[in-house]
């Protein structure tokens, strides 16, 4: 028993100094005033209502939650039929395993290498334009594929949809393969089996990989701020946009209604799935 | 099971196009990246050449490309070791229930799921407050470790879950001693996942970027380079360093599968 404690603590103390401690931070200093040169302990709640209050917070808002619905419902079109193909197509265990590993790998490589790498692909002069120019599809190149929200769209779709993988097809593999053969059995059709057997047992892991999907872009500002060209906002953009201003006390009154938003966010997954039982 | 002929075509080619949009890009980059000397940012090739690449070396290319290639990595190391040994040591300790044990669990899901700049912009000001100098081999290190730590936990909950405690049970009648059973049952039995949060560890610090931002203090590692010449190189050269970067990155992912596979045979041929 006392071994646990002992097993957790390191956990617990790095969590507690570096996790739980700087959110502390965020929420006093979001009480403290500011001017042009340094913060001022204090207690106000001038940064909150200056927050609030602005009709640019709401706005970049409603721009990030627009981000986040388009992403979340390409990246779970996406991620449900690449575990599905995994998971019931492909038939040999060793080529699921190696495939898996095929859509993990980028994971775990730079991501703003992954960004960067979509400009010779998508600019004015890139490959797809001259494609389609050679094509005959277009006379003029498309403007809108690069630095656009298109491209951060595009981006977001590129680092993510792992996220939405690896749950899903983690809850797929789970599923009784018997429950499959009696639908067949009782004549059920292959999109009644996805619909009525497949997508009902399949729900937490869509929704552990929506709180991911969901979370990431919510906080993101490196894509936004990448790919976007300037033409486009996010609250975390928002955010970094404050602290290089060095005005802390407002990214941090920012950042607490962040958290605010991306919990309630979060809340409300929980409330339509229950997902106690896939941890 | 069936689902028609028709449907599986569709879904293998869909499957080829979703990794061919996962790889496609960057494997643009690393044509791009042999550009000839007189060649830009984007297609056609100007020639064939590896100027790039010695370019890299240069300091007036890149700000500090050999300093911060070799901060990042050590920081890597540290990070991976470090990630190792405290997801293993908690991943034993959540075998059991202990009081606190599912309000850990939730601070470390919370490590995973808060966004990364508020992580950073906190330990930043942390720092700040506290009068400490913010470094890559302190805040940055407790910064990363928020993002690592969960990863590693979560993969020791999904080897754990699968554990058959038979194993221990027989050591334990055997009269091992507690140090025994781990290092004798235990450890061989999970190796390879042990392999996969070392991997986990090591990818993920070499490439993190967001929790690094505030807390590198004046020191930049190697993502924070990268995001500098983002916005003032216009040469092949930041592709020069993609190519690098990602070449590494699958180095260290080879040598962690194929360790991985190694071990897996090891004790198949042990127990077999």
């Amino acid at each position: 028993m006392k071994a646990s404690y002992l097993q957790a603590a390191p956990l617990a103390l790095i969590l507690g100094v570096f996790l739980l401690l700087p959110m502390l931070v965020l929420l006093v200093v979001s009480f403290f005033d500011y001017d042009s040169v340094q913060i001022i302990p204090g207690f106000v709640l001038t940064n909150y209502q200056e927050v609030l209050g602005s009709a640019v917070t709401w706005r970049t808002y409603l721009n990030t939650l627009r981000f986040t619905v388009i992403v979340w419902a390409i990246t779970l079109a996406v991620g449900f039929w690449v575990s599905f193909y995994l998971a019931f197509v492909v038939r040999s265990q060793v080529t699921q395993l190696v495939l898996f590993l095929v859509c993990t790998i980028p994971f775990l490589t730079s991501n703003i290498i992954r960004m960067i790498s979509w400009v010779p692909f998508l600019g004015r002069e890139g490959l797809l334009n001259t494609a389609l120019l050679r094509l005959g599809l277009i006379r003029a190149p498309l403007e809108f594929l690069l630095f656009s929200d298109f491209a951060v769209v595009l981006a977001y779709v590129h680092l993510y949809t792992l996220f939405m993988v690896t749950p899903i097809f983690n809850t797929m593999m789970r599923i009784d393969r018997r429950l499959i053969e009696a639908a067949i059995d009782n004549g059920a059709r292959s999109w009644q089996i996805i619909a009525h057997v497949v997508v009902p047992l399949c729900k937490p892991g869509i929704a552990i990989g929506s709180i991911f999907v969901v979370t990431l872009v919510m906080g993101d500002f490196i894509t936004v701020r990448l790919l976007s060209g300037g033409q486009s906002a996010s609250i975390g953009l928002m955010i970094s946009n404050q602290i290089s201003l060095l005005q802390y006390p407002a990214a941090c009154a920012n950042a607490v209604v962040l958290l605010a938003v991306v919990l309630l966010m979060i809340a409300a997954i929980l409330r339509i799935v229950d997902i106690r039982r896939d941890l | 099971m069936t689902f028609g002929i028709i449907g599986r075509v569709i879904l293998t080619a869909f499957f080829c196009l979703f990794v061919l949009f996962l790889y496609g890009p960057t494997l643009t980059i690393v044509v791009l990246s042999f550009q000839g000397p007189d060649g830009g940012l984007t297609f056609p090739m100007n020639g064939v050449s590896l100027q790039w690449f010695t370019r890299l070396f240069e300091t007036q290319a890149v700000g500090d490309f050999g300093g911060a290639l070799t901060r990042s990595l050590l920081l890597a190391l540290i990070v991976m070791v470090v990630t190792v040994v405290i997801s293993l040591a908690a991943g034993l300790a959540f075998r059991r229930r202990f009081i606190g044990s599912s309000a850990l669990f939730m601070l470390t899901v919370a490590s995973l799921i808060i966004p990364s700049i508020l992580v950073s912009l906190g330990i930043g000001l942390l720092f700040n407050l506290t009068g400490l100098d913010p470094a890559w081999y302190s805040s940055a290190l407790g910064a990363q470790l928020t993002w690592t730590l969960p990863f590693g936990l979560l993969i020791m909950f999904a080897v754990f879950n699968r554990f058959n405690r038979a194993w221990e049970e027989a050591a334990r009648d055997l009269g091992s001693s507690p140090w025994q059973r781990f290092r004798h049952v235990v450890l061989p039995i999970i190796a390879p996942s042990v392999v996969g949060i070392a991997l986990f560890g090591f990818t993920l610090s070499y490439d993190e970027f967001a929790r690094t931002l505030l807390t590198a203090g004046s020191d930049n590692t190697l993502p924070l380079e990268i995001f500098g010449m983002t916005t003032n190189v216009t040469t092949p050269v930041l592709y020069a360093l993609g190519t690098v970067t990602t070449g590494l990155s699958f180095v260290v992912i080879g040598i962690a599968l194929v360790t991985m596979a190694a071990l897996a045979r090891r004790r198949a041929d042990r127990s077999g």
